[in-house]
Parts: C-alpha cells; structure tokens; sequence
C-alpha cells in the first residue's frame, strides 16, 4: 500500500520530473538494481522510469520483463539483444540503431526472477493505463478488470483525470470503486464504495459484492470470535461430515467400510463365530463387525446416539472472510438492492422474451388461423409452407450475396412461392375434401410428408444458413440483465406488421367482406354474388403466403433444415385452437398466452426445456377441456355447432 | 289431463341477440299442440332447449309428474325421461339398414354395456314390424337407409320417434315433401299419437295445422304472440301483421 | 352369439383361417424348425407386423367405427412397450448384477443389489436411485397388469376430459396428438425415470431363457403376436357387429342425433377409445421385446399418423382393411426404405428408393383420401361382389 502511495506521489510530480534526460544514463543511475534486480530493491528504480515519463520507457520494461535485455561487460552498458546465426544483434536503447554479429561472450543476459517481473508489469500497467494510444488504455483496464489488484489502485485513479475517452474514463472510475469497495484502506473508504455500488446491476457489481461476502463455513461449540454471518441447519449426514472434517470427530463407519472389514476377517466361511452365508443383511452384518469390534479387529462404529450428541454439542457457522461487519452489513444491504433492481429486470427481460416468442407463434399460426377459421380446413402441411419459405430465403442468398438486398427480395418471393404453393394444394387437394375435415387433414399431412421428402432430397439433410444482415446482428442492450437481439426484435415488428395489415384486409377491403361472408353463411354469400370457390382459394393463398413469410423470419433466428415446419405445426395448432378459431384477436392472445406460459415454466424451471414444453402442453389439454371453444369465442349459431 | 311440460321465463340471446324472450310455454298430456310463427321466430331454438341443446340464459324448464327440471340436465338424459324430438332435415343413419335405425331407437336400457350384452328378442323383431307396418316401411326394412326416398326417410324418422315411445313428441315439420295422400297418413299417426301422449308440430302449412285441428301457439321474436284454435289466432290483427299479412 | 357377429362379419373367419395357415407356414419353414427359409431376423418383422396389424385394428374401430380420429394411439402402443421392458430389463439386470456379485466372499444384501442393478439401468442418465414407476418392475405379473392398466387409465382420464367438454374432429385430433407429444416429451428427458432418450434395450433377451437361441425366441413371439392379433380380432369383430357397432357407427355419422335418441354419447366413446387403448398397449407389449429396443422417438406425434395412413390406404370401416393397410405400407416401408429396391435409372437421374418412397408414399395417400376413401379394402369389396 506504501509503495502505491509513493508511485502516486511520484506520478503526481511527474511534469516536473520529466527532464530531457536519455534513458540509458536513467539506466546507469540505478545500473546495480537493474542489473541484478531483487524484488526488494528495485522500487526506486522503477519509480525513477515512471517519473521520467520518457517514451522509450514502456518498451524497456517489456523487454526488461521478457528477459531481452542485456548488458555490455565492457562499459556496462544496456542493449536488447536477439540471437541471429552470426552471433548477437544489439539495439541501443535511446536510438535504436541495430549492431550485429556481436560476440554473446561480452554480453551478459538480464534475467530478473518473477518476483521483479510482476514488479516490472505492475510499472508497464501504470503507462499503459496513461498510454496515448487508446487500444492499449483498453487492454490494460480489460486486464485490470480481470484482475482486480490494490496496487494499481493509484496508477488508475491518476489516469482517470487525463482520461479523454468518456465511455473508458466512465469504466475506469468503476474499477476505482471496485477496488476501493473491496480493498480500500478504511472501512469508511470501502462502506462509502460499497453503497455506490448499491446503485449498479452489472454481473461485475454483483461479483465484486459477492467477493465482499464469501463466507467460511466452521463448525464451533460456542459462538467464535469472528464476523458471523448465520448458522446453519445441514442434513444430519452431511453436518456430521463436516464435524469430521473440520472439528476431529470420529468418521462414521459406513455399510463399506463394514462390508471391507468382514470380509478382511473371513477365516474358513466364518467372520469370527458367524457363517458368511447369513451376512446377507445390514442386521447381520453389524452383529458380526460388533464381535470384531469386540475382538479389537476393528474400530468402533460411531453410534446414532453418539452422532447425535455431537449435532447437539456442535453448531455449524458461516463466517464472512471479512472481518468487519460493519463492512458486510453494508455489503449485504447493497447486494438485497442490487438483487430486487436484478429481479425486476429478469422480469423485465423475460417479458421481452415472452414477447418475442409471442410474436414468433403468431406469425407461425396466423395463416393457419385464416384457413382454419374460414374454411373449417387443418392444413397439416403448414410447417412446409414454413419450411419452403426458409429455403426460398436460403436460395435467394445463394443468387444474391448481399443479405439485406437478399433479404428484402426473399420476403416477398418467400410469400408469391408459397402462396402459388398454397393455392395449388387448394385446387388440387383440398377443395374436394369439403365438409370432410378429418379427411383433409390426413390429405394434408400426405403432402406434408412428401414435401418434407422432397426438401431433403433437393437441399440434404444438413442444415442450411440464412444469414441476417449486420444491422440485424447483435442486440439492443438496456443493461446486464435486460437485452434483446435486433432479429427477435425484427420479428415483432413484422407480426405487429401482420396484424395491423390482415385487420385491414379484413375490415376494411372488399376481400376481407367477402371472406368474412363466406365464413359466416356460405351459401347466403353465394345467393349474393360472392364467388365462394375463388374466396376460399384466395384465403387459403392467403394463409400460405403469410406461412411463407413466417419462414423467412424463422429461418434467420433458427437454422433451416426439411423438419423445420414439423417443429412447429403443433405449437401454431395450439396457438389457434387455444386462442379461438376465425379471429385474429384469438390468435394474438393464443399466441400471447402460449409464449408467456412457455417462458414463464422456463423460468421456473430453467434447466429443463423438455419439461417445459410438456408441462405446457398439459396445460393448454387441460385448458381446451374448460374452454373448449378457445379464449375468443364465437358464439350461437355461427360457431358452427 | 295433467300438465307434462311446463316453462316458464325462458330467456337465450346469442352475441346479444334475444332468439327467445322471456317466453312461457305449457302442454299437457295427452295433447296435440301446433306451433306457428315467421322465420327466426325462435321455433328451432325452443325445442334446442326442451332437448338440452342450448341452454338458456334464465328461465325454468320443468317435465313430468315429480317436476324435474330438464335444465342442467344432458341431451341423452332429456331423451331418456321421455322427449323424442323430429328435425326438420330427415336425420336418419344413412349408412346402416331401416332394420338397424329402428331398433336404435327402440326403447331399451341406453348404457354401453347393456348394448355389448344387448340380445336380439322377439318382442324387440315384432315391434320393429308393428312399427314399420304402421308407417309403410315394412318392405324396406333390410335396405340401406341412404338409399331411401325423401319421403321415406321422413317416415322412418317418425317411426324411429314413436319407436322411442317417449311422453312428449316435439315434431319439426313433418310434412314437408309429402305429398297429399302422405300428410294425411302423417296426421292420422300424429293425432293417434296425441290421443296418448304430449305432441309439439311445428308447421309452416296452414292446411296441415287445420287438420290437426289443436291448439296453435303463434311464437314471434321469441315469445308467445297468441295461443288459441287456429281461427282465434288467425283473426287476432297481430299475427296477421307479422306472419299471415307478409 | 358368435354365430350372429360371424355372420355379420363373415371376414372373420376368412382373417382366422388365413392368420393360422400363415403361421403354420412360417414357422414350418423358420430357422427354428431346421428349414430356414424364413431367417429369425424376418420371422421378427413378421412378428412385429402382426402386432402393428392389432394396433391398426384398433385404430380402425376408434376411427373408422367411432369416427375418433386419434393421432395419439401410438402413445399406448409405447406404454405397453415401456411397461414390459421395465420388467424385461430390470429381470435381465438383476440376473447379470447377481451373477457378477455371486463372486464377493459376502453375500450382497438387498440393498446392495438393488444399487447396483440401480447403476447398470441408469448409469446412462447419471443416476443410480431407482423412480418411483420402477416400483413394480421386478414383478412379471404386475408389470403385465400395467401393460393394461397405465394405458387403459391414461384414455379413461384422457377421454373423460376430452369428451365430457364435448371436444370433437380436428380438435380432438390435435388434442390426442398434443397427448402424445407431451409424452414424447416427458420421456426424452433423462429424468423422466426411463432413460431419457436411451430408452430401453437389451429386450429381445428373455430372462430365464438366456440359453434358448434367438431362432426359438422369435418363433414363441410370432405365434403369440399371431394369437393376439386373431383374439383382438374376433373381440373387435364382436364389438362392431350387432347393436354396439350399430350405435357406434351411428355417432361417427350424427352424435348429436345419437344423442336425441337418448345415448350418452361421450360414454360410449369412452368406451371405445379406452378399449382400443389396452388393445394398443398389448400389441405394443408384443411388439418391443421383438424389437429389442424402445426409445421416446417411437412415440413421437408422427408415428401414430403413419398409424391413421395404414388405417386410411387399408380401408377404413372394416377391420380386414385395416390388417391389409398395415402389412401393405408397413411391409413395403421397410422394403424400399431398407435399401434394397433397385434403383430406377432414368437416363438423366437416378431414383433411389431410400429418397424418393416418403415422397411416393405421401402423394399415393392423398391419392388413396382423394380418390378410393375406401381404400384397398374397398377393391376387395368391389371384386367379390362381382364374382
């Protein structure tokens, strides 16, 4: 702490040190220390290279470090040295001009032990952390940060002030209240740092505070002169344990060590006077070890009355390593806020996520919503539509290199392809199989089958890139907690896109007038001139094109393989038969309700995914028996029942 | 003469409009009842409710000597306390013979393991053909159902209502698609019907209603507009205004 | 009676006679009889497609009969399986785990046989505690009792829900299929109890019989697939022919109307859909230990639609149908996708099978939904009544 003091002082007196003074006769002055260092004795002489604020200084002292310099026997000299095939090239120190051929017998290697070279870099830190090229500023806080060392406290908080760079000087002073709130000098320095820390959410605030408060835990018989942190309540097995260990306790013999010690003693069949054939129980087997505990064959076992004594003498403490409380109270108190602002923004982050995949199951199932809410159709091949809208994307990337023109080609290539698509199966398929729901579906998953098929067959099994643009990379950041990728971001804008867009065309268009006459009474919209045949075709295109689409948005955020749409035709099902069938709006709080309740048992349970995915198909098989017309429902007549 | 099905109050609005309005409806038994009224009277609807299809948003439904209520009550038990019901659409098993819809609906035990055990007896064969006989399907009964005339579907759906033997017969319709000679031997079955138990006709025909020669109530948006012989109502100005004047 | 349904199904006997004539033929010309014309490994297949024609029975009457068309038999097919090869494997353990600690000086004690069996089964998956499911699995008896009961149980439950809130058609369809993705689900997960996506092995190793070659083995579970099919076949005939199979085709046309007429509906569906499930639950008993493998992928949502294409290309509505759709699909599946159809040359491209039958097979299933809904059995039909 000394030292650091003094190479702030001296750091503060710098201007007036620098002298125009070559580096070589520095050198000279304190040739003894730098010559043979010693981790004792060789402070003043790098506080002297630091003072001097010479240029060359930094390189010197890596050289120094990586054991490159060497010394002149003759006129006792410096040099960096490096070993050619003709002998030694030496370069002056000040002027850098290269000697070669030197003979290595007049030179002598400075090698300084690791002591004085963690000494060495503590000094390079120092003007690395001033250093004008603002790479190397970085580097050496990153390194800082890493490693958070007292010593530097000083050279860090000297650097801040002729700090030109905001978002650095920002991170700088950050590192100063680190430091400061772990090993500042008094308790009233690291109270002080500890409670601005209270104000961050960053996972480097919370280790720095959970550095504050690691804990030892010791079993004691009275209350230990130290800074408790709790007792505690251990299972009886492993608070014996930790008896064993820590306070000398006998071990308890475990059914092994039992099994171990009989056999060792089996002389002719027999465990002293007991037939090894009936040790095949626990009972047996402790009779027969008591009869060589008693035959002094064995050690004693440690009774349940004896364990229990020993719980009842004892109590197990977790102690902090920092002695203060005064410190670890304040520590402690920041670390309850700076969880609860954490918890907040988990919740916070973790509706964006609910969102986000909302927003990916409502694409997913709005064009299955339209077909099946107009046309009473389950379209089974709907996961290919999806699956064909990726690989649209993925062959347009192939033709067009750049992924934002890509991309926005592939949109509406991805909606013409499958909405071509989708009309085709309506004419050929679907529209013979009316009035015949189950059969439909199983036609449809016929086509889903063999497009399935058809996909390997043409672009492998593999799975297929689609590259997202760089403006779509990375993602929007609020702070350590709560963040979002621009993709799933993107992806929101383009449901929220969708929905505004077919409410328009269903409220507001002539189309959308005519479907929704079709779906309410078909043959009364056909009395009135309304081509039901070209309404239903329209729709299903319609509903296919959007699939298309959805395609396209999943294939950037998840790859693109022929099983794609499989892996999510049951979920965009759900979706809209949770949601209520033939309206947008259900679809949206399908969607909603499926995404929310999807992250949400994540969340409590986040090692786990399958679980949660069966958990909330349980879920929504339960939800569909007391709402089984889904949360928007149509009513009376026009339910169709 | 005791009164077999009485409501009382009975209210049901789907998406906010009122298909039944605050509407009260007694029939005894034995009796013939004609029910008369415009399209999107509510006629449809109200035996939706009698047989449990929809439930009504208020009212009280009420059968029988012990005063059960049929609301709450399921579509199967309704049919089982003796409510056999018509449909306007002749809704016979197409795919099964006349032989097999008749003896569906013959008055038997209904649970799933009473029909695994179910054995075929002579009472059972004889009634069929009493039945069949009665409604001039009796050379019919092998063929497929489906492959049956209109009209003879509309028989076998009335045979398969009386072969039900229930107390209260709700009847949509009956002689739509009939011809002359076929009303009469509808209304013959009916008004022989009524002379034992409790019939509900629904009817557009006038012609037809007058032979009956019942009680007519005249529903319109869902309640009772006139009740009376078919010469009270039809001379009240009201019906005329809404049913007999368009 | 049987006089009355056999009548009425007069395909009965015709199926028995020619399932028994069948299995004299096998077995007369298996390895196990000395001839080995019928190599074990295809006495296997045949064994296992005998057991897939039960399940499509099943499957037939709940959606042909019924008009439940369930993408969820499957799953009872897989409990079955799992339930018998809890038993197969936990047997086949403790013969092993007994044999290996024969050789310690001490006898080992209950305990230290049921940890190490414990190891052997779930060393897979980490673990080594047996889960509570495995509560039975050393019981021959009443693991069999379970090969009935969890299925059984799981559709009366399943069932219950599903049509007492009157869930009918394409939603009941999504929904069973919903049913056995969340058990796909739940049994790919390594603490699931059934080793996660391992699932289990070794079950074509009989215990007790570990000395009787594999020829013998297949043999014993041919005939019986080749009995329960027949047995399943003449109950099911039973159950669809008089006034059952009258009432149940009656609610596959109009429930509604069925209901007027005083049937409560959902128990006869009920009826029928947890009756198939046991069924299913015993072919797929009989299935496993011929396969010697079950894993989570086999109950997976898509197996049990290949169920309803066998059902639909077969015929539905006649339980002969159903038998000839699995043997056909099944049987030419895994000739074409077994790699040895020859592969068609067309000059500018080379067809292989291995690629191209999925595609093949999806397009002749919406050709078969399109254009013969009666499928094959229906050409059966249409060729008798001309003779």
């Amino acid at each position: 702490m000394l030292r650091a003091l003094l190479t702030v002082l001296t750091l503060l007196c710098l201007p007036a040190a620098v002298l125009a003074q070559d580096l070589q006769s520095l050198l000279q002055e304190h040739q003894a220390q730098i010559a043979k260092p010693s981790r004792k004795k060789i402070g003043p002489a790098l506080e002297a290279l630091v003072a001097s604020g010479l240029p060359q200084a930094p390189e010197f002292l890596e050289k120094w470090q990586g054991k490159e310099l060497y010394r002149r026997t003759k006129d006792g000299l410096f040099f960096y040295a490096a070993e050619t095939d003709a002998g030694m090239d030496l370069t002056d120190i000040d002027s850098a001009v290269i000697t070669s051929g030197v003979d290595a017998a007049t030179l002598k290697q400075i090698k300084p032990n690791g002591g004085v070279r963690k000494a060495i870099s503590e000094a390079l830190v120092q003007f690395q952390l001033s250093s004008p090229d603002l790479q190397r500023r970085q580097d050496a806080v990153d390194a800082l940060a890493r490693n958070l060392d007292p010593a530097q406290l000083g050279a860090l908080e000297t650097s801040i002030s002729s700090e030109t760079d905001t978002a650095l000087k920002a991170r700088k002073q950050q590192l100063v209240t680190y430091i400061a709130a772990r090993f500042g000098d008094t308790p009233g320095q690291r109270i002080a740092a500890i409670n601005s820390l209270a104000s961050g959410i960053s996972v480097e605030t919370r280790a720095a505070l959970s550095q504050i408060l690691t804990t030892t835990t010791l079993a004691a018989q009275s209350a230990p002169d130290a800074n408790i942190a709790g007792t505690v309540e251990l299972p009886r097995a492993e608070a014996y344990a930790l008896l064993v260990d820590t306070a000398g306790l006998p071990a308890p013999i475990t059914s092994d060590d039992i099994r171990k010690s009989l056999e060792e003693n089996v002389e002719g069949g027999k465990v002293g006077t007991v037939s090894t054939v009936s040790l095949n129980t626990d009972t047996a087997r402790l009779v027969a070890y008591d009869l060589l505990v008693d035959a002094g064959k064995a050690p004693a076992r440690v009774t349940e009355d004896a364990i229990t004594t020993a719980l009842n003498d004892w109590q197990i403490y977790h102690i902090y390593d920092e002695p203060n409380a005064d410190i670890t109270t304040a520590a402690k108190a920041a670390q309850d806020t700076v969880n609860t602002r954490v918890n907040v923004s988990q919740s916070a982050d973790l509706a964006l996520d609910a969102i986000s995949l909302a927003s990916i199951y409502f694409l997913a199932a709005i064009g299955l919503a339209i077909t099946f809410g107009v046309m009473g159709v389950i379209n089974m091949a709907h996961g290919e539509f999806i699956m064909m809208g990726a690989y649209t994307g993925y062959v347009v990337q192939q033709i067009i290199p750049n992924y934002t023109v890509s991309l926005i080609v592939a949109l509406p290539l991805a909606f013409i392809v499958t909405f071509a698509a989708g009309v085709a199966m309506e004419r050929l398929v679907i529209r013979w199989l009316y009035n015949r729901p189950l059969e439909t579906l199983l036609a449809t998953f016929g086509v889903s089958i063999a497009l399935q098929q058809l996909a390997k067959n043409i672009f492998g099994t593999q799975a297929r890139p689609l590259t997202s643009p760089a403006w779509l990379d990375g993602a929007l950041v609020f702070n350590d907690v709560i963040q979002i990728s621009y993709i799933r971001i993107a992806i929101f804008v383009l449901a929220v896109m969708f929905l505004t867009l077919l409410l328009f065309i269903l409220k507001r268009t002539r189309l959308g007038l005519e479907t929704r006459a079709v779906t309410q009474n078909p043959r009364m919209a056909a009395s009135m001139g309304i081509n039901p045949e070209r309404i239903k075709m329209l729709t299903f295109g319609l509903g296919s094109g959007i699939a298309g689409i959805a395609g396209v948005a999943i294939g950037l955020y998840a790859k693109v393989t022929s099983e794609m749409g499989s892996d999510y035709i049951v979920q965009s099902f759900m979706t809209v038969v949770v949601g209520g069938v033939g309206n947008i709006w259900g679809t949206l709080a399908g969607a909603s309700m499926i995404g929310t309740l999807q992250k949400g048992i994540e969340w409590l349970n986040p090692s786990n995914t399958l679980a949660a995915q069966t958990y909330m198909i349980l879920f929504i098989i339960l939800f569909i028996q007391f709402r089984p017309k889904g949360i928007v429902a149509l009513k009376g007549r026009a339910a169709g029942d | 003469m005791s009164t077999l099905l009485e409501m009382s109050g009975v209210s049901v609005s789907f998406d906010g409009f009122k298909a039944i309005n605050n509407l009260s409806f007694q029939i005894a038994e034995p009796e013939m009842r004609a029910i008369i009224g415009p399209n999107g009277a509510g006629k449809t609807t109200f035996m939706d409710i009698i047989t449990g299809k929809t439930k009504p948003d208020e009212g009280r439904v009420i059968f029988g000597e012990k005063s059960i209520s049929l609301l709450g009550m399921s579509e199967s038990k309704i049919a089982k306390v003796g409510v056999g019901r018509k449909f306007q659409k002749p809704t016979v098993f197409e795919a099964q013979t006349v032989r097999e819809n008749f003896a569906l609906a013959l008055k038997n035990p209904r649970g799933p393991f009473d029909v695994l055990r179910h054995r075929k007896t002579k009472n059972g064969a004889q009634r069929i053909e009493e039945l069949a006989e009665r409604v001039g399907l009796i050379d019919e009964l092998p063929r497929l159902s489906g492959e049956l005339s209109h009209g003879q579907k509309q028989w076998l759906e009335i045979g398969m209502l009386l072969a039900q033997s229930p107390r209260l017969l709700l009847v949509d319709e009956p002689a739509a698609g009939m011809t002359p000679a076929e009303r009469e031997k509808t209304t013959d079955i009916l008004v022989n019907a009524a002379k034992t138990h409790a019939v509900v006709v629904v009817e557009h025909d006038m012609e037809f209603v007058r032979r009956l020669n019942c009680k007519v109530t005249v529903l319109n948006e869902g309640s009772v507009l006139a009740e009376g012989t078919l010469d009270h109502v039809t001379q009240n100005p009201e019906v005329i205004d809404v049913y007999l004047g368009r | 009676m049987s006089q009355t349904f056999i009548t009425r199904h007069p395909s009965t006997l015709w199926v028995l006679a020619f399932l028994g004539l069948f299995t004299l033929l096998v077995s007369v010309f298996s390895e196990a009889a000395g001839v080995g014309l019928v190599s074990t490994s295809f006495v296997k297949t045949l064994g296992k497609t005998l057991c897939l024609c039960l399940i499509a029975i099943a499957m037939d009457v709940v959606w042909g009969y019924c008009g439940i068309l369930s993408l969820g038999h499957f799953a009872f097919f897989g409990i079955g399986g799992y339930a018998i090869g809890m038993w197969l494997m936990y047997a086949r353990t403790e013969a092993i785990v007994a044999q290996s600690l024969s050789a310690n000086i001490i006898p080992p004690t209950d305990v230290e046989i049921s940890t190490a069996i414990g190891n052997q089964i779930f060393g897979v998956v980490g673990s080594s505690d047996f889960p509570l499911i495995w509560s039975f699995a050393h019981s021959l008896t009443l693991q069999l009792l379970m090969v009935l009961l969890i299925p059984g149980l799981l559709a009366l439950v399943f069932g219950w829900l599903a049509f007492r809130s009157r869930v009918t058609g394409v939603y009941l369809s999504i929904l069973t299929q919903a049913m056995t993705l969340a058990l796909a689900l739940y049994l790919f997960q390594n603490d699931s109890g059934l080793r996660g996506n391992n699932g289990l092995s070794g079950l074509q190793n009989i215990p007790g019989y570990e000395e009787t070659p594999q020829a013998f083995i297949s043999i014993a579970f041919f005939w019986a697939s080749s009995a329960a099919l027949a047995l399943g076949y003449v109950l099911f005939a039973w159950v669809t022919a008089g006034k059952m199979g009258s009432v149940i085709r009656a609610i596959r046309d109009d429930e509604q109307r069925v209901r007027f007429l005083g049937y409560h509906v959902e128990s006869y569906k009920l009826f029928v859909f947890t009756l198939t499930a046991v069924v299913s639950g015993i072919a797929g008993a009989l299935y496993y230990p011929q396969a010697g493998i079950i894993n989570p992928a086999e109950v997976a949502p898509i197996a049990s639609i290949y169920l309803a294409v066998w059902v639909a290309i077969g015929g539905r509505g006649k339980l002969y149908g159903a038998v000839i759709g699995a043997v056909f699909v099944s049987l030419l599946s895994s000739y074409f996708t077994g790699g040895s159809a020859p592969d068609i040359n067309l000059g500018f491209y080379i067809v292989k099978w291995t690629d191209w039958w999925l595609v093949l097979l999806g397009l002749s299933f919406v050709a078969v939904t399109l254009l013969f809904p009666g499928g094959i059995a229906s050409l059966f039909d249409k060729l008798t009544r001309k003779s």
